[in-house]
């Protein structure tokens, strides 16, 4: 079902983990799916690139592989590079993707685009 | 570098391995006896012959004629069949106008559930019984539920999910009483095919008209099921164009796979003397020891299965993980060489979970986080003892991953 590269990032992901001290935090999913994912940015504040990421990932082989590599993705980009990573460079990148697994690729680009979004923070909110 | 990988097959419930003894059955119907049983030569007869013995078998283990054991390709078919069968036999009989009722239940197989979805969009009424927290229909709601259109109520005997059995021979009695004052009789219908290798299947004790079983959930060969149809049970012949298996489903018969069917299920014959089956209690040892060692080693675990050991099969138990993901579960452990399976959404095209945790009360998540352990007769001690450390490592690993 699954090709050698997303059993390598399910079975050994480099990128899983908590930041503590995050400068924002994207997230997506839903109970319902079953899969639920955060991701961690430590953003520098001059270049707006992208220093350090993190995942924690509630989901299936696919979601945690396609976690690890939309991280390996956005590691070093600035935001603005990293806004335009879609979920079919994050699954093109993992080889392919099951057709029915497509969905883990969207949900990762959709918790970066909302790590990214939300950043710089709003004073309050 | 490669790792001494063990070959652990927890999966038993999906299916079984070929026992050695119905194979050497089997070969010579895939080798030398090739002949249509429906032939008049010698070669058919031979066939033919196999075939009445499979029947004989098959017949014995439910206490039944044989012409009431129909063949057919698998236990799906065997469900379509009663139903579809039932049903279209009675409304061709039936007067325009008048109603035609199923009652099933919410945890059933999706060979028994989606054919009565199917009909209910022919406008036939269908009741989902729902379940208890254990899993269990109960027999009151069942009671409630039947009106004097009722036709067909199809209870499976054991679910495959969590092992949960139904309370089929007070559902078949409560069936007879109410028949007794009725014009309109009641069909009742189960899908026996994981209670086979551990549960009295005499049709007459069940009351049933119909039971479905399947081969290779019972150490023979897949390809193959068998529709118990009590005589007299109007069935409409849902495959035409042959006179085979007593002019009730036409086709060629797959005679070495029914000849395994009859082998196999007279192995579970001989297994269970009517002491007490020493199998099934040697099994439930192992499971119980399971269940209490996950429970303690694994912080944030729980079971999904009756709590009373009667009410539940002796192979099958159903585990939640906490801040673990099903498919991710049983893939990490596969890596391991375990091999189990799981009602998380993960592995289905609907990415919806599990209709039976989901029916039992579970929440989504509890149910995405689920992982079925189905062992078998020839599951070792040192099988368990293995799962048992593993199980810890991997949950652990994939709770780092997930942070929950």
């Amino acid at each position: 079902m699954y090709n050698k590269k997303v059993i390598e990032h399910f079975t050994s992901p480099k990128f899983f983990g908590k930041i503590e001290k995050a400068d924002v935090i994207g997230n997506a999913g839903n109970p319902r799916c079953g899969d639920l994912l955060t991701l961690y940015l430590k953003i520098d504040k001059k270049t707006h690139k992208i220093k350090d990421i993190r995942f924690e990932t509630l989901g299936c082989a696919a979601a945690i592989a396609a976690s690890d590599m939309v991280c390996q993705l956005s590691i070093g980009k600035t935001l603005q590079e990293a806004e335009k990573i879609t979920f079919k460079d994050v699954s093109d990148e993992l080889g392919v993707l099951p057709p029915l697994k497509i969905h883990c690729a969207q949900l990762v680009a959709e918790a970066l685009r909302d790590a990214i979004k939300k950043y710089p923070p709003q004073k309050g909110a | 570098m490669a790792k001494n990988i063990k070959k652990i097959y927890f999966d038993n419930a999906a299916t079984t391995q070929l026992d050695a003894d119905v194979l050497k059955k089997m070969m010579p119907y895939l080798k030398d006896k090739y002949g249509n049983p429906s032939s008049l030569h010698k070669f058919g007869r031979i066939a033919s012959e196999a075939m009445d013995i499979a029947h004989e078998q098959a017949a014995k283990f439910l206490g039944c004629k044989e012409t009431e054991i129909i063949f057919t390709g698998s236990a799906s078919e065997s469900d379509n069949f009663a139903i579809r069968g039932l049903i279209k036999s009675l409304r061709r009989a039936k007067r325009a106008g008048e109603k035609t009722h199923i009652i099933t239940s919410q945890t059933e197989h999706k060979a028994v559930l989606e054919t009565c979805k199917d009909l209910a969009k022919e406008g036939i009424k269908v009741s989902f019984l729902p379940v208890g927290y254990d899993g269990i229909v109960h027999i009151d709601d069942l009671e409630a539920e039947i009106t004097p259109e009722t036709d067909l109520v199809s209870i499976m005997y054991a679910n495959n999910e969590t092992g949960a059995i139904q309370p089929i021979k007070q559902i078949g009695k409560l069936i007879a009483r109410l028949n007794k004052n009725k014009e309109h009789k009641i069909y009742f219908h189960t899908d026996a095919v994981q209670a086979a290798n551990w549960l009295d299947l005499n049709v007459d004790e069940l009351g049933v008209d119909l039971l479905t079983l399947s081969g290779h959930k019972i150490y023979g060969p897949k390809g193959v099921g068998v529709l118990y149809a009590r005589e007299g049970t109007p069935l409409a012949v849902q495959i035409t164009g042959g006179d085979q298996e007593w002019k009730m489903r036409a086709g060629t018969e797959n005679v070495a796979a029914i000849v395994g069917f009859g082998e196999a299920i007279s192995k579970i014959s001989k297994t269970q003397p009517k002491a007490g089956p020493p199998l099934a209690e040697k099994i439930r040892k192992l499971t119980d020891k399971l269940t209490a060692d996950v429970l303690i080693k694994v912080e944030g675990s729980k079971i999904n299965c009756p709590k009373d050991s009667d009410s539940r099969l002796p192979n099958i138990v159903n585990f939640s993980f906490r801040g673990v993901e099903g498919e991710a579960l049983v893939l990490a452990l596969d890596q391991e060489g375990i091999a189990t399976s799981t009602g998380s959404a993960c592995t289905s095209l609907a990415l919806t979970p599990s209709h039976v945790l989901v029916a039992m009360g579970l929440s989504d998540a509890e149910a995405h986080s689920s992982l079925r352990i189905s062992i078998g007769k020839n599951t070792t001690l040192e099988e368990i003892n293995y799962f048992l450390k593993v199980l810890p490592e991997v949950v652990e690993r994939l709770r780092k991953i997930s942070g929950r």
